[in-house]
């Protein structure tokens, strides 16, 4: 991260499209915050580490200031994990530095506890974060949502709602500011099902600036295939860095997810092993359905993947679809390249 | 002609048997199993498994006063013309010297009304054991079942030398399930030798790796064909949870699974619907292949495994 000037604070993120030189691969950082036992480590291990929701059980809880950097994926995430009464903005931590080059701030909320001192440090962290960098996301996980009924779930996003805006509006009229320059975006999350990769596909999205691009680009490779519905993973993650401006069918979602699993689990068996990666080159999965669907996954680079859904009447010319898809990949490696160049030469 | 079996699935109250019968057999997931009460005396069910083999499982309520009752007076009727008995133990039971006691009797009941079963013991919830716990207090409990199955055999010496069962470990939550299961299934489905001798030929002249062969409804591995040697010996019970979390996921969204193909430079592997009961998965060791040719291959193949399947 030494590359990472100030005059980039306003400016783009660079991202990391098969460049070999890692010192430009500066991807958007997301810190993940909260109280002890609301989540974090779990939700780490599950959407990074591909752990198994009910072994997250098991996960100790992480008993000083914890940071990790997953750099295996599209985004560059971190957790800054904060136990008990410990403040990110102690004078012993250098606060400025850490919030300088984030992208994005969760902080995870369990929603299944008494949430009233979770509710008192968001406003706490979020007015200090939004000092020291304007340009933060701020999201909120109500997490755990799993354990509660469909009512009191929106009930008590709500009430978190209200009562977090309430105690901003607070501290920010003291300086005399107002309370809506602070967006916050809320989320339900659960580990145990698609939610917390949905939340955190949204968290991402937010931070890609090329998004409208990217957008355009599936939208145009959508009419030119007849294909119905289109996403652009990160592998790792499972989280959807764009998809066209369809509207998201939530099964659709899941059933892509769970084509990537049954893709790399099945070349993590089959084709990996001295050294091969199970995600290469030529990585690429056909699943059929019996309703006249047919799935297509395709690899764009290392950490990227196409998933693409279509009628089975529309899949006659395989030729002209790969076509399409091969402008489509140089489409997408134009549009990150070009940062790149622009990253570098402003900085 | 339809083929029945009997099998008993018996155990400790809460030890998961109805759970795991219906993951295997009814399509439910791991997490919906929470859902389900306790048996009350015997469920029955019959499941058609590879077209003409019926297995007729008799899922035994395992509170005590049922046990006391089928170990007494349905004694006749429980144990009788039994195939299989699979007992599945709880790892995390707080009075395992009992859940043994009862095993013996089970075992003794059964050695008596039928000498030719098979006894599969499942080590069950070893999710609920720390990973690098796992191996060890697995072997601690397979010799202490071991040791009580000795136990019960030596008074039925004359009539079976050795009742001496097989232990698996399992749990709902991951591939063990699946392996516990196809180790079972592969003792039940006839002609499993000349099947694989097919399914080699099959694979040969295929140019394949690897051909496997799964019962269509439960995705347990009933026949394989290993062409070149590979190193994870828990390859099938993975591949066999892999899809089988995938079909359920489209039964979610109202679909079926058809086809599946998959590939990277190393390899492709493809998986099809084969004969009526069962799929297939052909993995061939190039990405370059044409997937279309093995398709029609396999559509070939589907006439002679027909035939196979029905000589049964």
């Amino acid at each position: 991260m030494s590359d990472h000037s100030d005059n980039e604070e306003d400016d783009d993120y660079r991202y990391g499209i098969d460049l070999d030189d890692d010192e430009y691969d500066v991807r958007p950082t997301v810190i993940l915050m909260g109280l002890k036992r609301s989540g974090k480590t779990s939700i780490r291990k599950v959407v990074f580490q591909k752990m198994s929701p009910n072994e997250t059980m098991f996960v100790e809880s992480t008993p000083r200031i914890t940071k990790d950097r997953i750099c295996s994926s599209f985004i560059n995430f971190e957790t800054i994990e904060f136990p008990g009464q410990m403040s990110p903005f102690d004078s012993e931590l250098d606060a400025r530095a850490t919030f300088k080059t984030c992208g994005a701030l969760l902080f995870i909320i369990d929603a299944q506890s008494d949430y009233n001192d979770a509710m008192t440090t968001v406003a706490d962290y979020f007015v200090e974060a939004w000092k020291i960098n304007k340009a933060i996301k701020f999201e909120v996980f109500v997490h755990k949502a799993d354990g509660l009924t469909e009512e009191s779930r929106v009930e008590t996003k709500f009430h978190i709602y209200h009562a977090v805006r309430e105690m901003i509006k607070d501290k920010l009229e003291y300086n005399q500011e107002n309370v809506d320059s602070i967006t916050i975006t809320y989320h339900l999350t659960s580990i145990y099902d698609h939610s917390i990769f949905e939340a955190f596909s949204k968290v991402v999205q937010n931070l890609v600036k090329q998004l409208p691009t990217l957008e355009r680009l599936l939208d145009i490779f959508n009419q030119g295939s007849n294909v119905t519905k289109s996403f652009l993973f990160d592998i790792v993650s499972k989280i959807y860095v764009a998809t066209d401006s369809e509207p998201v069918e939530m099964n659709i979602y899941e059933l892509c997810c769970d084509m990537i699993d049954v893709t790399l689990d099945i070349s993590s068996i089959y084709g990996s092993g001295d050294n091969k990666q199970p995600f290469d080159d030529s990585s690429a999965a056909i699943i059929r359905l019996r309703s006249e669907q047919v799935l297509f996954l395709r690899q764009i680079n290392k950490h990227l993947a196409l998933v693409y859904i279509m009628k089975e009447e529309h899949f006659d010319k395989q030729g002209y679809i790969d076509y399409n898809f091969m402008c489509f990949k140089e489409g997408i490696e134009k549009v990150f390249l070009m940062k790149n160049k622009n990253g570098i030469r402003d900085s | 002609m339809a083929t029945k079996r009997k099998v008993l699935l018996m155990g400790k109250s809460g030890s998961g048997k109805t759970s795991m019968r219906s993951i295997i057999f009814a399509n439910y997931i791991a997490r919906d199993c929470n859902r389900l009460g306790p048996t009350i005396e015997v469920e029955h069910a019959h499941v058609r498994f590879l077209g003409n083999l019926v297995l007729h499982l008799w899922d035994c309520g395992g509170q005590e006063s049922f046990m006391e009752n089928f170990l007494v007076s349905q004694k006749d009727q429980i144990f009788k013309n039994v195939q299989v008995l699979i007992y599945v133990f709880d790892v995390e039971s707080r009075e395992f010297d009992k859940d043994l006691r009862y095993y013996q009797s089970c075992l003794e009941a059964l050695l008596q009304n039928s000498p030719q079963a098979q006894v599969f013991c499942l080590i069950h919830k070893m999710d609920l054991i720390q990973d690098q716990d796992r191996d060890d207090t697995f072997k601690r409990r397979e010799s202490d079942v071991l040791r009580y199955s000795e136990l019960a055999a030596r008074q039925h010496a004359n009539q079976r030398a050795n009742a001496v069962c097989q232990c698996f470990k399992s749990s709902i939550w991951d591939e063990t399930l699946y392996k516990a299961w196809s180790a079972i299934v592969y003792k039940l489905v006839p002609n499993v030798n000349k099947m694989e001798e097919k399914l080699r030929k099959f694979g040969q002249i295929l140019e394949a790796d690897e051909v496997i062969m799964f019962e269509r409804a439960t995705f347990l591995v009933i026949a394989h064909a290993e062409l070149r040697e590979h190193k994870d010996l828990h390859r099938f019970e993975k591949v066999s949870n892999i899809i089988k979390q995938f079909k359920l996921s489209c039964s979610k969204m109202g679909s079926k699974l058809d086809s599946i193909q998959v590939k990277n430079a190393n390899f492709t592997a493809i998986i099809d619907g084969f004969t009526p009961n069962t799929y297939v998965m052909v993995v061939l060791p190039d990405g370059n292949c044409s997937a279309t040719t093995t398709l029609l291959n396999i559509k070939s193949a589907k006439k002679h495994f027909e035939l196979l399947e029905q000589q049964q």
